[in-house]
């Protein structure tokens, strides 16, 4: 018996952005595979928040498509959001309500059956539970970290959207954070698509990397693959290869 | 219940923490129409000594800065309640939540309902020991009254939230500036035959002016005409139905101009 294809879990289709006389994403084509980890790169203003903004329908396109999940994210977006998440720590949760208050204010929101049930298990999971009672406007920066993916977890998301995941943290919260992306992934079998200024991260968490630069994508391809490319033994020399227009290693070297 | 009510009751449950974890705000709720009530309910015993009008009907003067109060309170419930979520820079979380603009609006026109409770009924029942008025004797008009200058409040603070996620919180004085700037064409406290001929028209184009005009007319034991609470109930629903649509087109337009995200302290 025949089985309808399952879609992409992101499909972009010449996706265009202007402010005015900006163009800050460019005809962008790209599709993310069910359960990967890709990563969006590029230098600030390279068209990544844009992009992601559209992917969650927070910004219309000016012209182009955005499926997510199957869904048209122009038309249908609210078929999709209870399926999606986000997080970002520049999009903060309400400081003066608890930690606990938040959580249940957006399980609601999310329709999730049984709220108490899942904060008592991500407060778990994340170690929050110490927390639950504390204004959010009182946890150190590590902990709110912690809240945001609470926040983006309570609903178990087929798709996870994160905007500088590990931004702030110091180096031992910021791994135990990707720890936990990457066995949320296998546990579930997640898509993740994240925003990062961090190379290692990517180069550990990602299978898929899509490097945007004047809001284009400009290169795309496994993180070894990238490397392999560009003759750099790094994902941050690639970046900088890129951002400063350097031409590939093999290109240089032929002329 | 149905997965819309759900997210609705959400948003009120998340303004109800706040006032539940701060009892100063709640107390200021109450405070400031006590205050108003208490200064006016003096002027009104002054007055009832000096003027034959005011005279005429025992707490006309309190009856109306209670009234408005109604109108005050329901502004600011549903444009404080939106500019918390600008505050604290939540709606970009909103945004992306199933939450729909229109339940937003909803939970906000049902926070200001609570907040103005909160403020204006133990204005209300103090009058009664403090100057032997209460409010409540209005019977079934009150109800008429108060719900239309409830639907007047929404109207504006609908108006204000939709200018402030347009043009950011530096518009948040709209939210006092707007609602006096219909407070002397509202009539609170004298009739609209007082105003000039030219500004009576546009008077009459508010619903205040109708239902502060049938109060009077209920307290001076005139019996009330209900044109005027057909023609309130008219201007509110139009009112309300263009504030409603000005708040959902501009939320479109913050979606085209990359607003939800930005917008903050």
């Amino acid at each position: 018996m025949d089985h309808p294809a399952i879609p992409p879990a992101i499909q972009v289709d010449d996706l265009r952005k202007c402010f005015g006389p900006v163009v800050a994403v460019d005809g962008v084509s790209f599709t993310v595979a069910r359960g990967s980890v890709t990563a969006l790169l590029g230098g600030n203003g390279a068209g990544k928040t844009t992009t992601i903004s559209m992917l969650l329908g927070l910004l219309l396109p000016t012209s182009g498509t955005v499926r997510v999940l199957g869904e048209d994210m122009v038309a249908h977006r609210y078929r999709v959001l209870p399926r999606v998440n986000f997080s970002s720590p520049y999009v903060e949760l309400p400081l003066r309500l608890t930690v606990a208050e938040n959580l249940t204010v957006y399980g609601h929101l999310y329709g999730i059956p049984d709220v108490k049930g899942r904060i008592r298990t991500l407060a778990d999971e994340l170690e929050l539970t110490a927390y639950l009672d504390r204004a959010s406007g009182r946890l150190s920066a590590g902990q709110k970290t912690r809240l945001g993916l609470a926040k983006a977890l309570l609903n178990q998301p087929e798709l996870l959207l994160l905007d500088e995941p590990t931004a702030s943290l110091d180096p031992d919260t910021a791994d135990w954070v990707r720890g936990y992306f990457e066995n949320y992934r296998r546990r579930t079998g997640a898509t993740i698509l994240l925003a990062s200024h961090n190379m290692q991260e990517v180069e550990r968490m990602c299978d898929h990397v899509l490097m945007m630069k004047a809001g284009k994508v400009v290169d795309r391809g496994a993180p070894s693959d990238l490397i392999d490319r560009y003759g750099r033994a790094t994902l941050e020399e690639v970046f900088l290869d890129i951002a400063r227009d350097r031409r590939r290693a093999g290109e240089e070297a032929a002329q | 219940m149905t997965p819309s009510l759900r997210r609705i009751g959400a948003m009120v449950l998340r303004h109800l923490y706040i006032l539940r974890g701060s009892w100063p705000r709640v107390l200021e709720m109450a405070y400031w129409p006590a205050v108003n009530m208490v200064v006016w309910g003096f002027t009104s015993q002054f007055f009832m000594q000096h003027s034959t009008w005011v005279a005429q009907a025992a707490g006309v003067l309190i009856g109306a800065v209670i009234l408005w109060d109604v109108m005050f309170r329901g502004n600011l419930g549903v444009s404080l309640s939106f500019m918390e979520e600008m505050w604290s820079r939540n709606l970009g979380h909103l945004s992306v939540s199933p939450l729909r603009p229109h339940e937003l609006v909803a939970a906000m026109l049902t926070m200001s309902l609570i907040r103005t409770m909160i403020g204006v009924v133990p204005a209300a029942v103090l009058a009664i020991p403090l100057y032997g008025f209460s409010i409540f004797d209005l019977g079934l008009p009150l109800v008429a009254f108060w719900a239309n200058l409830m639907m007047t409040g929404w109207a504006i603070g609908l108006g204000v939230s939709a200018l402030v996620l347009r043009f950011g919180l530096g518009a948040e004085s709209l939210a006092w500036v707007m609602v006096f700037a219909v407070a002397p064409l509202a009539c609170i406290y004298y009739p609209v035959s007082a105003l000039p001929a030219w500004l009576q028209t546009v008077a009459w184009a508010l619903p205040p002016a109708h239902v502060f005009e049938g109060m009077r007319a209920v307290m001076f034991g005139d019996g009330l005409d209900p044109a005027l609470l057909v023609g309130a109930f008219a201007l509110n629903g139009l009112y309300i139905l263009g504030t409603a649509a000005l708040f959902l087109r501009t939320h479109h337009v913050a979606r085209e101009r990359g607003l939800l995200l930005t917008q903050g302290e």
